[in-house]
């Protein structure tokens, strides 16, 4: 059995998230549209 | 970078106002501050993506639904909200069963302390110091192949598009340095052991 003898240094720099997840939410974002009627809020999702 | 000189808040106020580029702006700016503090927790790149997502998905709710008040910063705000999170996922994965000690059954036959004793551990960190000064000894393009991929937990696509060559030329330098590796230290006699 090969050792992994890393340790994961958990404090990298320049970690980021997925492209996939930022342009999901760009794209959400777009597409999310919040009516509030009274006090009651309503999500709309265009698509 | 005309976008570095916007404020944060000024921002928030343009896409509550409907501008969808400031939204893109923001996360821009704040994604590995955000992103890495998720996964220093976490330590699982997929699971940290999904709360990343979740964190957003709070953030983007609630400014659409003109529910924020620019008490604080932004950034403390979304972070709140991701720490608010990881909390929930940590919750929601370690439901542990309970168990009470009686006659017959002893809480101890159950649990079991595998840390490492102290000598152990002085002997893995002194593999890991050894180990990191070989790595070290390694070319310039290997190392740094070698280093986004265990250190960084990066993978080879994300590798080949981070120092702009081919996934085939990352694996390749992989590969020559662990055979680098290996003959360092098979050269010098080193054990690498625990």
């Amino acid at each position: 059995m090969a050792k992994i003898y890393s340790k994961k240094t958990l404090v990298t720099k320049n970690l980021k998230p997925k492209k996939e997840v930022v342009s999901f939410l760009l794209n959400y974002s777009k597409a999310l549209t919040v009516v509030k009627v009274n006090d009651k809020s309503f999500e709309i999702i265009a698509n | 970078m005309a976008d570095l000189h916007i404020p944060d808040a000024l921002l928030v106020k343009n896409y509550i106002d409907g501008n969808e580029n400031s939204l893109a702006i923001l996360i821009k700016r704040h994604e590995s501050k955000i992103y890495g503090f998720i996964y220093s927790k976490i330590a699982d790149r997929d699971i940290s993506n999904d709360i990343f997502q979740d964190t957003f998905i709070k953030v983007i709710k609630t400014l659409k639904s003109n529910s924020y008040n620019e008490e604080g910063k932004f950034l403390p705000w979304v972070m709140r909200i991701s720490h608010n999170l990881i909390v929930d996922h940590f919750r929601k994965t370690k439901k542990m069963p309970m168990y009470r000690e009686t006659e017959e059954f002893s809480i101890f036959s159950i649990m079991s302390d595998d840390s490492l004793t102290i000598e152990n551990k002085m002997i893995a960190d002194q593999v890991e110091v050894d180990l990191k000064k070989l790595i070290e000894e390694l070319p310039d393009d290997q190392k740094e192949v070698l280093v986004m991929r265990m250190y960084q937990d990066m993978s080879f696509k994300e590798i080949s598009e981070l120092t702009g060559v081919s996934i085939n030329t990352a694996l390749g330098r992989m590969r020559y340095a662990l055979m680098n590796l290996r003959k360092i230290i098979d050269k010098h006699q080193i054990i690498l052991t625990n």
